[in-house]
């Protein structure tokens, strides 16, 4: 039905070329005529005529709202309100009752040369987007009918863009057409394959009765495209895994502090991160209460009141629960894990079990386009985000001289002790940096993730795993570990699928710990065996 | 530990399950002294989480490995005994198919995979029990003991791999009934689970096991081997340096371990009637470490007793005060670890000098990593 209707129009087409200079007076005889033939001639000469109204008039007739005069034929558009509208000026038209007129039918035939229609007149709308829009449509319908109106829009685009889209559009459509040169299709073979995206790939995998060259040349273009695809497709899961990598690092940093330098196995380490989350919502709440215009900083804000908040708590938790365990791993693991319960239970009854909704300023939202691959914006902050604690957290241990006495602590406790350092203050600051850079990591996190009570939960066997692999105390080591893992996980999910990709990550890393206990970057030296 | 207090202990659970049975089967429900059946059911729940916290212990207490995926493998043993009672379900299920399963047919798988052969014969499916979960603790254990992880590091690679068994048994794919699990069983070697006398059967059945366990559990610790487990426990480098091999002992008691947990698994299934991956949930293991670490770490009474008090407390907090649960298994985890390391067995011992050197679990023993 369709490939006849295309046919149907294209011999039309070619009755109606010399009417292009006709008056658009003619076309509104043709669509009050009332004989489907007429009705779609009129369409065509009312689309070519450059008529103002020519596209209202014609979307009134897609949408069923035209209407045709029983006594005279004249045209009259049906309001949203029930009356009725002259079609030919758009005035009102009182004295017209619902009786005396019906609505113009349509066929099939009718409905295609509509789309054409309005697609043409789209390509010349003042609009570039408008334009850029009506060529990819095109390019998607191919229908040869639009060769006409492509060639005119053509010739009138200015705007690079716009005019690549219009080439793309008309070589698509050229392919499809049956009397187009040979020396024409290889070009927009060629056109095709520069584009090189899925969708000129499957509308040249769709060619069929072209000449031999032609049909070699698609094939050549369709492998190259193949192979382009798969490069993007590559860089893609790359993008998506330094993505999960971010998050992963984010999660793993503050670990890297209490763990990696401290020693602490502190298994409410997820809950630091949960309580930075639920920062961001308050800080939320607050400013949609009280100053709703400084919602777009929020998260801005949320970043260090979630560092202070989480620090706080992980200097109060040090003192009084973790000071007393030090030296007992597996006691610290147990007791730290009952407090993981205790503060899940604590949010919950504070704020209720259901995910809390964070919202997301508009600067985050959207993506964009490099080459073949989309970014999204809200997982380009988190990665920049990311790379800033990092460095901020390397920064801090190695040139302020907090840094220098965290570093002295772990080193040599005693000798640090005996250089006049307050040991037992070093170990609580240390234990809330790295806690407060857990809170902070919830501030991303809550961007990604639902905001509930158990949303640290799920990251602390991941932060563990991040941690260790990439080697005990080595920030750089657990940087490289959190991007490999990202990146290994979204390449294996293809293949795997999620879960099974997961389950394929920790099993690899079980098989890892046992070659490698001490990580990926081992610190050398005696003090490891302890 | 003394032969006194493995005499007491064996007296108390037999005992207790006997006179729970007896106060069910032999008083009429009218009776003030009837013991209805949900109290049998939880009675021999607890018990089984005994065996798990016994298994614990076996690899906590005395060779000084933190597993935090025990429950992994009382899960396993669990899930065979779960395909043998779905296989015994037969064609009486919602699809009456007499091969696969209800949820197999759901899936619109035409046949049964071959792990599920043969597990329809009662004594395979027992195989099964304590084969797979000590072959998986073998290789495991083999990898782990032997590239010598240990402490801390063991604790995280247990968990994950408790873990990964919690993502995969949520899959469907896997063909254990993804994240419903099994349930709706019908009948055990054609009995039929729902009838009380089926129930008290598995009370009495699941004492004598513990029982066994215990003795078993008994006789490794104080034997010659169990000695050289306590010394890899306290100082496993010096033991290396005497001509021992450390990772032998620990892998031995690692699957026997597993075993144990295994056989609880099983038991616990028919009891509270449907298997499913949460059970897989790294917070289970990490809750049985806790009976063990409140009953007494290092004494196998501890154990037990442990399970029982730390589980009872649970199904009173559950019911009553549901959402003081949390607060109160957590505040016990910290209470525990800071103030009572040896555990309420620990209490008991402090006021006899005489039983001192035998609970000589101190924290201060603790090996590092």
């Amino acid at each position: 039905m369709r490939r006849i209707s295309v046919l149907l129009l294209f011999v039309l087409l070619a009755l109606v070329q010399p009417a292009f200079a006709q008056s658009a007076e003619e076309a509104y005889g043709l669509l009050g005529s009332g004989n489907f033939d007429q009705v779609r001639r009129g369409v065509e000469t009312l689309a070519a005529s450059g008529d103002a109204r020519a596209a209202t008039i014609i979307a009134a007739l897609q949408n069923g709202k035209l209407f045709a005069a029983t006594a005279d034929h004249a045209l009259y558009i049906k309001q949203d309100d029930g009356s009725f509208a002259a079609a030919a000026t758009g005035k009102p038209a009182p004295d017209i009752a619902a009786g005396a007129v019906k609505p113009v039918r349509v066929n099939n035939a009718i409905r295609s040369a509509m789309d054409a229609a309005l697609g043409a007149l789209r390509l010349m709308a003042p609009d570039p987007a408008t334009r850029a829009a009506a060529a990819e449509a095109v390019f998607h319908s191919h229908e040869p009918a639009a060769l006409p109106a492509l060639a005119k829009a053509l010739a009138h685009e200015t705007d690079p863009d716009v005019k690549l889209k219009l080439q793309q559009a008309q070589a698509a459509a050229l392919l499809s057409s049956p009397d187009a040169s040979e020396a024409d299709r290889l070009a927009a073979v060629a056109v095709l394959a520069d584009r090189g995206d899925q969708d000129s790939r499957s509308l040249l995998d769709g060619l069929s009765g072209q000449p031999p060259s032609v049909a070699q040349a698609a094939a050549a273009a369709i492998a190259s495209i193949d192979r382009s695809l798969a490069l993007w497709g590559i860089l893609q899961s790359v993008y998506y895994g330094l993505s999960l990598g971010s998050v992963l690092l984010l999660a793993a940093a503050g670990l890297a502090i209490t763990f990696g330098v401290m020693g602490v196995i502190n298994m409410a380490h997820g809950e630091m991160v949960m309580i930075g989350a639920y920062t961001t919502f308050v800080v939320q709440q607050i400013i949609r209460a009280s100053a709703p215009g400084l919602f777009g900083a929020s998260l801005l804000i949320a970043v260090p009141m979630a560092f202070i908040v989480a620090g706080a708590l992980g200097i109060l938790i040090e003192r009084s629960l973790i000071r007393w365990l030090y030296g007992r791993p597996l006691e610290t693991l147990l007791a730290t894990w009952g407090l993981s319960l205790v503060l899940q239970q604590v949010v919950r009854t504070i704020f209720g079990a259901n995910n809390q909704d964070v919202g997301t300023p508009g600067w985050m939202g959207g993506s964009t386009m490099l080459g073949g691959i989309t970014l999204t914006w809200n997982r380009n902050y988190i990665i920049i985000f990311a790379v800033l604690v990092l460095f901020a957290l390397m920064a801090a241990l190695r040139f302020t001289s907090l840094g220098l006495r965290m570093r002295a602590v772990t080193q040599n406790r005693r000798m640090a002790a005996a250089m006049g350092i307050r040991t037992p203050w070093i170990d609580a600051l240390t234990f809330g940096l790295g806690s407060g850079v857990a809170g902070m990591a919830g501030v991303a996190l809550s961007q990604i993730d639902n905001v509930s009570p158990n949303l640290g939960q799920s990251y602390i066997i991941d932060s563990f795993m991040v941690v260790v692999f990439g080697g005990v105390g080595n920030l750089w080591g657990t940087a490289v570990s959190a991007l490999t893992l990202g990146i290994v996980n979204k390449f294996l999910e293809p293949v795997a699928g999620a879960v099974l990709g997961k389950i394929v990550v920790l099993v690899l890393l079980i098989l890892f710990i046992q070659r490698k206990p001490r990580g990926l970057f081992p610190l050398k030296g005696r003090a490891v065996e302890t | 530990m003394s032969r006194l207090s493995a005499t007491l202990t064996i007296l108390l659970v037999l005992g207790g399950a006997g006179l729970l049975a007896a106060l069910n089967l032999l008083t009429t429900p009218a009776s003030q002294f009837h013991v209805p059946v949900y109290v049998i059911s939880l009675v021999g729940k607890y018990l089984c989480y005994a065996m798990l916290a016994l298994a614990v212990d076996m690899v906590w207490g005395f060779a000084g490995i933190l597993s935090l995926g025990h429950a992994a493998f009382f899960a396993l043993g669990g899930y065979a005994m779960g395909m043998y009672l779905m296989r015994e379900i037969g064609a009486r299920g919602v699809y009456g198919n007499p091969l696969l399963p209800d949820f197999m047919v759901f899936l619109g798988w035409k046949q049964l995979p071959w792990y599920w052969q043969g597990m329809d014969h009662f004594a395979v499916a027992m195989l099964m029990v304590m084969l797979v979960p000590g072959l998986l603790a073998l290789v495991f254990g083999w990898l782990a003991f032997r590239s010598r992880v240990t402490g801390v590091y063991l604790s995280i690679i247990t968990q994950a791999l408790t873990y990964a068994l919690l993502l995969a048994f949520f899959r469907n794919d896997m063909g254990f009934g993804g994240n419903n699990g099994m349930t709706d069983f019908k009948d055990l070697l054609g009995i039929p689970l729902q009838a009380e006398n089926t129930r008290v059967g598995l009370l009495l059945a699941t004492a004598v096991f513990l029982c066994a366990q215990f003795l078993i559990a008994r006789y490794v610790v104080t034997s010659r081997f169990g000695k050289v487990l306590i010394a890899v426990r306290d100082a496993e480098s010096r033991t290396r340096f005497l001509g021992y091999r450390p990772e032998n002992y620990k892998l031995f008691v690692f699957v026997l371990s597993a075993v144990m947990a295994g056989i609880g698994g099983a038991l616990y299934v028919p009891q509270v009637g449907i298997i499913n991956p949460s059970e897989f949930a790294p917070a289970n293991s990490i809750e049985a470490v806790i009976w063990v670490a409140v009953g007494g770490r290092g004494t196998l009474v501890g154990a037990i007793l442990g399970a029982v008090l730390v589980n009872l407390g649970k199904t009173y907090f559950t019911g009553a005060l549901p959402e003081l649960w949390l607060f109160a298994l957590g505040g016990l985890f910290i209470f525990v670890t800071l103030l009572l390391p040896k555990g309420v067995i620990g209490l008991f011992a402090a006021r006899r000098p005489r039983a001192k050197s035998e609970a000589s679990v101190s924290a201060a023993q603790e090996i590092a990593g």
